[in-house]
């Protein structure tokens, strides 16, 4: 058995009156592809901010890698190896493509901004966003953003890749881009927990699913023991 | 290398037009304009290039003043010593403000530098020993050799200090430093997720954007050979700082300058032709204008040039 | 330092007068930036200008309170104008919104403050009113009728404002604003429209605050800029969106101001807003009873 490179205990989040996180446990192995769905507002999000270290957990633990990461800001958890794109993709629109890979291979792996720019090209190419280097972020489209957001979570090259809802609403052949992207680092020794809606993707991309309803996981397998769970099929279609 | 020539011209040209023989009323009114260039590169280190509005500039240039006071009333301090004094007094205040509000969004880091200005005017103010409200007049020592007067050395002084101040942005602006910046600036979640320390980074431009205000006081009572909370606290300074660089460009250290230049020379113009009230309400008009319709001020006109000369 | 249990309690009387005239100032505020994020730093130089405009008005012979109704429906299309203002040239485009925005509202409140330098000059203003200059005795206590008034209309405005934001469709509508904009478009409302709805009313409220605060005391140009600390603490201290929170904080920053002022004197007293803002973000800058 792989030795879990995350593991979260017990973890509580609450946002004044309102529970968004219950005593939340799970584990995750290195190289594992894991999934994280759930219906809207059942905390998937407040989760992985809770990892990354956006929001501080109430109670449980967190640990990476053998470290605790309560306490930690954000900035040192990616330097530990953990990397995380946003639902809503945060270029920073006053660089170029190629400059937004750069904040992170300067601040978390220090490289010379010539050495970035080598791994950051070749980052690129592998998304297919390498003729796009030099363009901002407001001449992206809608998929080519996305893949900005997983271009510079990798530019930090990370042990862990949180990829939250990377394929809300892109077109089919989009989303098969994007999964296959996935798929390529995962292959090279990432670890990549995945949120996704799009439950096709999720299906073929995980090895197991944990699903979240009310900051509750109701449900934790494989994809298909996840698909004909009841729990799940009433958090999704409603009681 | 091309600034540093540039530098070392500018600041020889200073010493040589100070040991000339033009009219006076030119040092007085270039010192000015001189300190509100520094004023503006350092309201830029943190406003235009990390995105945290400062509208508490009195509140550092004037920590810098009575700093540069007390000095010289205790101790008989000369200038330089002043000087350095009023840049680590305006340095430590950014620490403490910054410490304190630099957690929180944008927006409460900017009110309160409004209450640190109140509250060191409070404390001048009820503070004897540096004449309180009423103020203090202070006796300016001999002009130093080679200078024909005081005035004189001052402008040579604040000119140097202007080409310093140039010189720390420009360095903060092109390093690491200022891609950093510039991220928490565009995205401050993603940028910490990318590895950016931004409460680090953000405390460094504030103590620096401080110290460079603190040192820009510090000169000022030797200036005026007076000095008074009132109108040391002044309001002018706090939108002059901003308006500058909102003016010129904020991505940019000659966006400042511009500015500065840009804006002094404006109201001069008007103080001249129309009032001196005026003068005030064309600075806050112009900065709404510019903030409106030309956001990226009047470098966003030059910024394809930039581009290939900065390379 | 003379103490006396009799100073204390006037100085808390007074506290809480005062506690409810700055909750009623501040009330703007909460709507304006508690609620709708608006980073509206010349919120206290629209309420000066209230002042002024109460002046103008009452000049004419018009009791100060009724000039400040007058003009709330005026400062109302004025907010409405100010937001629509900020929407279309900042919100609207998202990204830079925050450093320009702020600027933008900087810039207004200073050339509100130099445009009223310019028309009534640098002296104080006042009004006159049957009840301001006389107090009322309460046994050893003499209060005065002026500070009595603003209490009154501190209280009915911001129990006005709390019901109307709780009961109406159009206040509910504001305060969901707040919370989630996208539910809100789908339940066919616009949300724009929403929020200029809400900026006018903060705006309007602002001149029948103007008018208490030229009540209250002589008013000058420069005084907006010792509200900034003033509603900022308020609103900060009570907690972003708390209509009711803001009479709470209102009150807490009233009784320290007023305590400072009896036995440490006027010099002192300005400084309080400033301070506890200061101390509120430094400890606990999510307020006291924010949402």
């Amino acid at each position: 058995m792989a030795e879990s490179l995350l593991k979260v205990s017990g973890v509580s989040k609450h946002f004044g009156g309102f529970t968004a996180l219950s005593d939340v446990s799970l584990e995750i192995a290195a190289g594992e592809r894991f999934g994280l769905i759930g219906p809207n507002g059942s905390g998937k999000t407040t989760l992985i901010n809770c990892i990354s270290g956006l929001l501080r957990n109430d109670a449980g633990q967190i640990i990476f890698n053998g470290k605790e990461l309560t306490g930690l800001p954000p900035y040192q958890r990616t330097r530990l190896g953990i990397a995380r794109s946003f639902q809503v993709p945060r270029p920073f629109h006053s660089m170029s493509v190629l400059e937004n890979l750069l904040v992170p291979s300067a601040y978390v792996v220090h490289m010379k901004d010539s050495e970035g720019e080598a791994q950051a090209m070749e980052i690129l190419r592998g998304m297919g966003l390498a003729e796009k280097a030099g363009l901002h972020a407001n001449q992206l489209s809608q998929v080519e953003l996305r893949k900005l957001e997983l271009a510079r979570a990798m530019a930090a090259r990370p042990r862990l890749l949180i990829s939250d809802e990377a394929m809300a609403g892109l077109s089919g052949s989009e989303v098969d881009e994007v999964l296959a992207i996935l798929f390529k680092l995962n292959e090279s020794g990432i670890t990549i927990i995945m949120i996704e809606h799009i439950m096709q993707a999720v299906m073929r991309f995980s090895q197991r699913v944990v699903c979240l309803d009310a900051g509750k996981i109701i449900c934790e397998g494989t994809p298909a023991s996840i698909v004909q769970n009841a729990e799940v099929q009433k958090a999704y279609l409603g009681a | 290398m091309r600034f540093w020539i540039c530098a070392a011209v500018i600041a020889l040209a200073a010493m040589g037009v100070a040991l000339s023989g033009i009219n006076e009323y030119v040092f007085f009114a270039a010192f000015v304009v001189l300190t509100y260039v520094v004023l503006a590169t350092a309201w830029n280190i943190l406003g235009g290039y990390a995105g945290y509005v400062n509208f508490g500039t009195p509140a550092f240039f004037g920590t810098g003043a009575y700093t540069a006071v007390v000095l010289f009333k205790w101790l008989g301090a000369p200038l330089i010593v002043q000087i350095f004094a009023g840049a680590a007094m305006g340095g430590l205040l950014g620490f403490g403000v910054g410490m304190l509000t630099l957690r929180l969004r944008g927006i409460f880091f900017a009110i309160a530098t409004v209450a640190v200005i109140f509250i060191m005017e409070t404390l001048m103010i009820n503070w004897r020993y540096v004449g309180g409200a009423t103020g203090l007049q202070l006796l300016r020592p001999e002009a130093m050799a080679p200078f024909a007067s005081y005035t004189r050395m001052l402008f040579v002084v604040m000119a140097l200090m202007a080409v310093a101040a140039v010189a720390v942005a420009r360095y903060i602006q092109t390093s690491w430093i200022g891609r950093g910046l510039r991220a928490i600036r565009d995205s401050e979640e993603a940028a910490e997720a990318s590895g950016v320390p931004t409460l680090r980074l953000k405390l460094v431009a504030c103590v620096v954007s401080g110290a460079l205000m603190g040192a820009a006081g510090a000169p000022m009572p030797m200036y005026l050979s007076f000095i008074e909370p009132a109108s040391t606290f002044s309001l002018n300074y706090a939108i002059g700082a901003l308006a500058a660089p909102m003016i010129g460009g904020t991505t940019h250290w000659l966006g400042p300058v511009l500015g500065a230049l840009l804006l002094v020379t404006i109201q001069q113009i008007v103080t001249v032709t129309i009032s001196n009230e005026i003068n005030v309400l064309v600075v806050g008009v112009l900065l709404v204008l510019f903030v409106v319709l030309a956001p990226d001020g009047i470098l966003g006109f030059f910024k394809r040039w930039l581009k290939a000369s900065s390379k | 330092m003379a103490f006396s249990f009799d100073l204390l309690t006037e100085a808390l009387l007074f506290g809480v007068l005062l506690g409810c005239f700055y909750a009623a100032v501040s009330i703007g505020l909460s709507v304006s930036f508690g609620l709708l994020d608006v980073p509206n730093v010349a919120h206290p130089a629209i309420m000066v200008l209230g002042s002024y405009a109460t002046y103008v008005v009452a000049s004419y012979g018009l009791d100060p309170i009724l000039a400040g109704v007058v003009l709330m429906p005026v400062f109302f299309v004025l907010g409405i104008l100010i937001y629509r203002f900020y929407y279309e040239s900042f919100e609207k485009r998202g990204t830079e919104a925050g450093v320009r925005g702020l600027a933008f509202f900087f810039g207004i409140a200073f050339i509100i403050e130099v445009g009223l330098i310019l028309v009534f000059g640098v002296d104080q203003r006042t009004v006159a009113a049957r009840y301001i200059g006389s107090s009322l005795a309460l046994g050893d206590y003499r209060i005065p009728y002026r500070m009595l008034v603003a209490f009154g209309v501190a209280l009915v405005l911001t129990f006005a404002l709390t019901l109307y934001l709780s009961k109406t469709f159009t206040g509910r509508a504001i305060k969901a604003v707040a919370q989630d904009e996208a539910a809100l478009r789908l339940m066919g409302v616009n949300p724009v429209r929403i929020k200029q709805w809400a900026f006018g009313i903060a705006t309007g409220v602002s001149a029948l605050a103007g008018a208490m605060l030229i009540i209250v005391g002589p008013v000058e140009p420069a005084v907006d800029r010792l509200y900034i600390g003033r509603t900022f603490c308020v609103v900060v201290l009570a907690g972003l969106g708390s209509m009711t929170g803001t009479l709470g904080a209102g009150l807490i920053l009233g009784i320290s101001e007023s305590i400072v002022l009896m036995f440490f004197g006027a010099s002192w007293a300005p400084a309080v807003a400033f301070g506890l803002l200061l101390v509120v973000l430094g400890i606990r800058p999510q307020g006291l009873f924010g949402r």
